[in-house]
């Protein structure tokens, strides 16, 4: 009885995985981390737009491979609940078209203090650049069949850097 | 053995469809094998795997190295580098 009734530490984290054509609202997903639990002493979000690349453009079209998106970014989501000590984490990637503007992808991470909160949304973000199969094409206003975007060796650095902090 | 592989982004547009239901060949043995046998398919394959080195894989929704042997896999997907979030 006394197990069921505990968000204490021993308590596996929340994590949370969402793949949707649908825009998200950021205060919705903070507030379902921490509601109804006073152990959370920080909560980081980031939230990913969609540029317009100065003004050119029209439409971000992002493709994604369906059943694996979801596994790879939830085996991100558990490895940084791990390795930080996460009280929670959400991750949340849209797909389809996307307006200049508009929202891509959010992760929220709760955490006894800042840091681990700090860490775990900037660790899965890193992860989740080069990891989860994810592509984005690029529609501009001068009309063209669309260009797909290149990955970045910047990219691949970011995530590296975790290896090193063991 | 037959599987499905599937294909994502410029790998699929290059080929002109999302995927194939292919019988392997004896010799084809990993992922590198797979892209060097699908490449013989025809002039879209050659150009969806002209740069083989920047090919990712995954066996049934799991990343795999090129040297990654098939084994039982049901489905292979091959695709450029990930570029989300």
């Amino acid at each position: 009885m006394e197990a069921d009734r505990g968000k204490s530490g021993t308590q596996a984290a929340p994590v949370t995985v969402r793949i949707q054509a649908q825009d998200f609202d950021i205060a919705t997903e903070i507030a379902a981390l921490t509601g109804g639990r006073a152990d959370i002493g920080a909560v980081v979000s980031f939230t990913g737009l969609c540029r317009d690349e100065g003004g050119r453009l029209s439409t971000l079209e992002l493709e994604h491979y369906p059943g694996m998106a979801e596994r790879a970014i939830r085996a991100i989501a558990q490895l940084a609940a791990e390795r930080f000590s996460l009280l929670g984490i959400t991750a949340i990637h849209r797909h389809g078209p996307i307006p200049p503007g508009g929202n891509i992808v959010l992760v929220v991470a709760s955490a006894p203090h800042r840091q681990a909160a700090f860490d775990g949304a900037s660790f899965l973000m890193d992860y989740l650049k080069t990891d989860a199969p994810f592509w984005k094409k690029e529609h501009l206003k001068d009309g063209g069949a669309g260009e797909w975007v290149s990955a970045k060796d910047a990219d691949d650095k970011a995530k590296a850097k975790w290896h090193r902090k063991g | 053995m037959s599987v499905r592989i599937v294909y994502f982004a410029w790998v699929r547009e290059r080929i002109g469809k999302g995927s194939d239901e292919i019988e392997l060949p004896a010799q084809v043995k990993t992922v590198g094998d797979l892209i060097a046998h699908l490449s013989t398919l025809g002039e879209e394959y050659e150009a969806a795997f002209q740069v083989p080195g920047v090919i990712r894989a995954a066996l049934d929704e799991e990343h795999a190295d090129h040297d990654e042997a098939i084994g039982g896999a049901r489905e292979i997907a091959l695709f450029p580098p990930m570029t989300g979030g």
